[in-house]
């Protein structure tokens, strides 16, 4: 389910570093919460943002979501096919629902964000507060 | 003050069974509730072409007794009472002096000396309290909402479905009528009453039944196409009906004639609680009205957002959502009366930006019938 050679947010984005790019998206644990999703905004390239800070809206029928940049980065590509199929974000969040493609200016930030086997732990801990 | 998150939430008799169903729960009017079962589009689309089925237990119930039953009622509430006769239901306001809303309601009159209010989760012990304050009649007053489950079978195939399990004939039970009977074996009361925009019915029971007739109503009415639906979808059907909700569109600070409700007003049928200012506001003219908004680009408004008119905010969204049906982006705000026209255009401030809307014409949807 959560591709090994990502690394996660507290937030539920993934990361996935590439040479000198990276790909970040957001889980499919958020997909998951946010239900239908109907809206995705996005940055333009060229948009630089510190590790944490917002670059992009994801709405679902329910909700208004922000996504945070996982690493502090300047962005190279956006997916602009989420834009009239946002629908892709529940069907394959981890792959066709990539959201932007950066340029990191610290790959070392990376490093310090969970591997796939702690981000599983990070929300199978939330799933036990929710059922509490 | 204990903060909401703290307390526990309240459960209907059916939460065990949404859990294990995999219902996505969340805590409204501070109740534990299954917002989404399969997908709010999903349940959305099969209420509005097949069948839902909704577990509203959530929803409070107040009895009114006693030859001054409807005297209490004429009192506490905006529409006229006298006019139901047994057997018949009516949409109705319970009022402040100010003729602001403590909530909104239905008034089941069962006999001339029993009326039936089914009131909002969240308000029903303030909705209590307030009736008693004012039951200077005698009338026996009881909260009741514990001995009853409530489910809501909904769209088009929602009355073949229920067929099969009662010998009442649902047929000739009118919209906002109601009557009493086995259903599945279960006595009930079943009223042919709704929040979704949609021909259906809704079905008080003890709560111990609850299990058996929510999973047999499921299975009966799969290849009918019901699916169980949740809070989720319940409000996007009620918004594209154009229907209000209590804390977004109507409060404490709203009237019936600022939320188009004027038709839920009778000032003719007597003294009531808000009587001479509904009067007198209605004199003066009003400040500002609840209108339908589209959004005339793919921008989504929702509730609370402030809504604009060449750059200045006059108003704000009380509901707003993708409507799953119509395939829009739909709100409802407070706007100035001038600004009221079907197609008066109007900005909503999204992040940052002003998303263009325009005024349209409320209900955004209307079933064919």
């Amino acid at each position: 389910m959560y591709p090994s050679d990502y690394r996660y947010t507290k937030d539920h984005e993934w990361i996935k570093l590439e040479g000198a790019t990276a790909t970040v998206g957001i889980t499919h644990y958020a997909q998951e919460a946010l239900g239908d999703v109907v809206f995705v905004e996005l940055p333009k390239v060229g948009a630089k943002f510190d590790a944490g800070a917002a670059f992009g809206t994801v709405e679902s029928v329910k909700a208004v979501s922000e996504v945070y940049c996982p690493v502090s980065a300047e962005v190279v590509e956006v997916n602009s096919a989420l834009a009239t199929a946002p629908e892709t974000i529940n069907k394959d969040p981890h792959g066709a629902a990539w959201m932007i493609k950066v340029r990191p200016s610290n790959a070392k930030e990376i490093e310090g964000l969970m591997d796939a086997a702690a981000y599983q732990a990070f929300i199978a801990e939330k799933e036990k507060e929710s059922h509490a | 003050m204990t903060s909401p998150a703290t307390v526990e939430p309240r459960k209907t008799a059916l939460n065990l069974t949404h859990r294990r169903m995999g219902a996505k729960m969340v805590n409204f009017g501070g109740w534990d509730m299954p917002v989404e079962y399969s997908g709010i589009i999903a349940e959305h689309n099969a209420v509005r072409s097949a069948a839902g089925l909704f577990d509203v237990s959530h929803m409070g119930e107040i009895e009114l007794r006693g030859p001054a039953a409807l005297q209490l009622v004429q009192r506490v509430t905006c529409n006229d009472a006298s006019r139901l006769v047994p057997g018949q239901a009516q949409y109705s306001g319970l009022m402040t002096s100010a003729g602001t809303f403590v909530d909104d309601l239905l008034v089941h009159k069962i006999s001339d000396t029993h009326y039936f209010l089914c009131v909002n989760a969240g308000n029903q012990d303030g909705d209590y309290a307030h009736i008693c304050r004012h039951n200077t009649f005698g009338a026996q007053t009881e909260n009741t909402g514990a001995r009853y489950s409530l489910l809501a079978v909904q769209g088009p195939r929602a009355k073949s479905i229920l067929q099969r399990f009662t010998p009442v004939p649902l047929d000739p039970i009118r919209y906002y009528h109601f009557t009493f009977g086995a259903v599945d074996g279960v006595d009930c009361m079943i009223a042919r009453t709704g929040y979704t925009g949609e021909d259906g019915f809704e079905i008080y029971f003890a709560p111990e039944h609850s299990e058996k007739l929510w999973q047999n109503l499921l299975e009966a009415g799969k290849t009918e196409g019901l699916i169980p639906c949740g809070l989720g979808a319940r409000n996007t059907l009620r918004l594209e009906a154009g229907m209000a909700l209590y804390g977004h569109e109507i409060d404490d600070t709203t009237t019936v004639w600022e939320a188009n409700l004027g038709w839920i007003c009778k000032t003719d049928k007597g003294d009531f609680l808000g009587h001479d200012a509904l009067l007198k506001q209605k004199a003066e003219g009003l400040h500002r009205i609840l209108v339908g908004l589209e959004m005339t680009d793919r921008m989504i408004a929702r509730d609370a957002y402030p809504v604009f008119h060449d750059g200045k905010q006059v108003g704000r969204v009380t509901s707003g959502s993708p409507a799953p049906f119509l395939m829009k982006n739909i709100a409802m705000a407070y706007v100035p009366l001038e600004l009221r026209s079907p197609g008066t255009p109007l900005q909503i401030g999204i992040r940052n930006q002003q998303a263009p809307a325009r005024v349209v014409a409320v209900p955004f949807y209307k079933r064919q019938k």
